[in-house]
């Protein structure tokens, strides 16, 4: 076969312009998809949610508080600044700093509010994770690989409730006079390590076999309700129907999956 | 050559000394050492076989772990069909409850030291 240098030239020509086409449609085919995976609605047709009656929440109960620690093998390391928090009280003022004012009432003023991760549809903290240790599950878990995690807090600083904490000390160690952090382990699920973030799990685990977390089990007011608000005739949405209910921060848009009937 | 006797006499002590790990095992008969595993097990049959457990479990261990934590997904279906929870504590040391006779055995011998039992909790050692 004999080809001269103007057939040559032309088909090289036209060889470099379908390489340079070949990024530009890869672009064009893909859309918006990349975006699509972070927040925005449920795919897998569930949302779980949790509605938290703080009118049935008793002073100086902590039920549901005991229960999750207990089941999650979470440390007490007698120490605020080491302090490890899946459920936890925070006094009203500072569960809902947008709603505070002189004049609360109805017994809100200063009163303990149970608080845990709220599971965003938006979460800031699944965004700045560098190695996709923490993500949000389909049916809007957001979840933690502690295999994954490699410590570095950035999720820490990006969840605007606290709602993560760092595991400074071994959490199976014990304190100098001899108690162990972890009171009774439970053998069924891991401890952490030092230098692993944790934090709720809305006991995933749990619901894969087919029960309900265990501070909604615990508590003996009835006062958690968790569901599918996908599901039109689940008991979260009955109760976000007939009860007027709030949400932590919900100015910052990371748009929380904790209600909170006050 | 000047000084040969001495020059020999350190070469020989040299390689006596770099030698030592070798020549100190076949002495002490530690040489043909092989790690001695205990199996006390319930049921009969592991997930897989024993030849694929034995090269492939902290392979199928990994699986299972991004299977759970990631996927949501916490059945195996093992070779003979019967399904099994993927679950490190609650599934294999259930069955493999001695980890000091069994996964140490190995872990030992062949100076590997991986993570698991950082986190993941320990049953109760059942004595043989």
């Amino acid at each position: 076969m004999k080809i001269d240098r103007r057939d040559f030239l032309k088909i090289g020509g036209l060889g470099a312009l379908g390489i340079a086409a070949k990024p530009v449609i890869n672009v064009l085919s893909k859309g918006e998809s990349a975006e699509a995976s972070h927040g925005g609605g449920a795919v897998g047709g569930k949302r779980l949610a949790m509605v938290v009656d703080l009118k049935k929440c008793k002073e100086g109960c902590t039920d549901c508080i005991d229960a999750c620690h207990k089941a999650h093998n979470v440390p007490d390391f007698h120490n605020p600044k080491d302090e490890v928090k899946w459920l936890w009280n925070e006094p009203y003022e500072k569960a809902f700093p947008e709603q505070e004012h002189e004049w609360v009432g109805g017994g809100m003023k200063g009163g303990p509010v149970m608080v845990l991760c709220n599971h965003c549809d938006n979460p800031p903290c699944v965004r700045v994770c560098p190695t996709k240790a923490t993500f949000r599950r389909e049916d809007g878990i957001v979840m933690m690989d502690y295999h994954r995690c490699i410590g570095c807090r950035f999720c820490m600083a990006a969840c605007p409730y606290g709602s993560r904490s760092f595991n400074w000390r071994n959490p199976r160690g014990c304190d100098a006079s001899g108690n162990t952090f972890i009171e009774k382990q439970n053998p069924g699920f891991p401890t952490r390590t030092t230098g692993v973030v944790e934090k709720c799990n809305f006991c995933a685990e749990r619901l894969a076999k087919g029960l309900i977390p265990a501070c909604a089990e615990a508590c003996k007011e009835n006062a958690i309700v968790f569901g599918d608000l996908e599901e039109a005739d689940s008991e979260v949405r009955e109760v976000l129907h007939s009860n007027y209910t709030i949400r932590r921060k919900p100015g910052l848009g990371t748009r929380p999956q904790i209600y909170y009937i006050v | 050559m000047y000084n040969g006797g001495k020059i020999f006499a350190g070469l020989i002590v040299f390689i006596c000394l770099i030698t030592f790990p070798v020549w100190y095992n076949v002495v002490r008969g530690k040489a043909a050492y092989r790690p001695e595993l205990k199996i006390v097990t319930e049921e009969k049959e592991c997930v897989e076989s024993s030849e694929y457990m034995r090269n492939e479990h902290m392979h199928l261990l990994d699986d299972w772990r991004n299977s759970v934590v990631r996927e949501n997904k916490r059945t195996y279906t093992a070779y003979d069909g019967k399904e099994h929870e993927m679950s490190l504590s609650n599934t294999c040391l259930k069955c493999h409850s001695n980890k000091a006779d069994f996964c140490d055995q190995c872990h030992n011998y062949l100076e590997v030291t991986p993570t698991c039992w950082d986190c993941h909790v320990i049953p109760e050692e059942k004595k043989l």
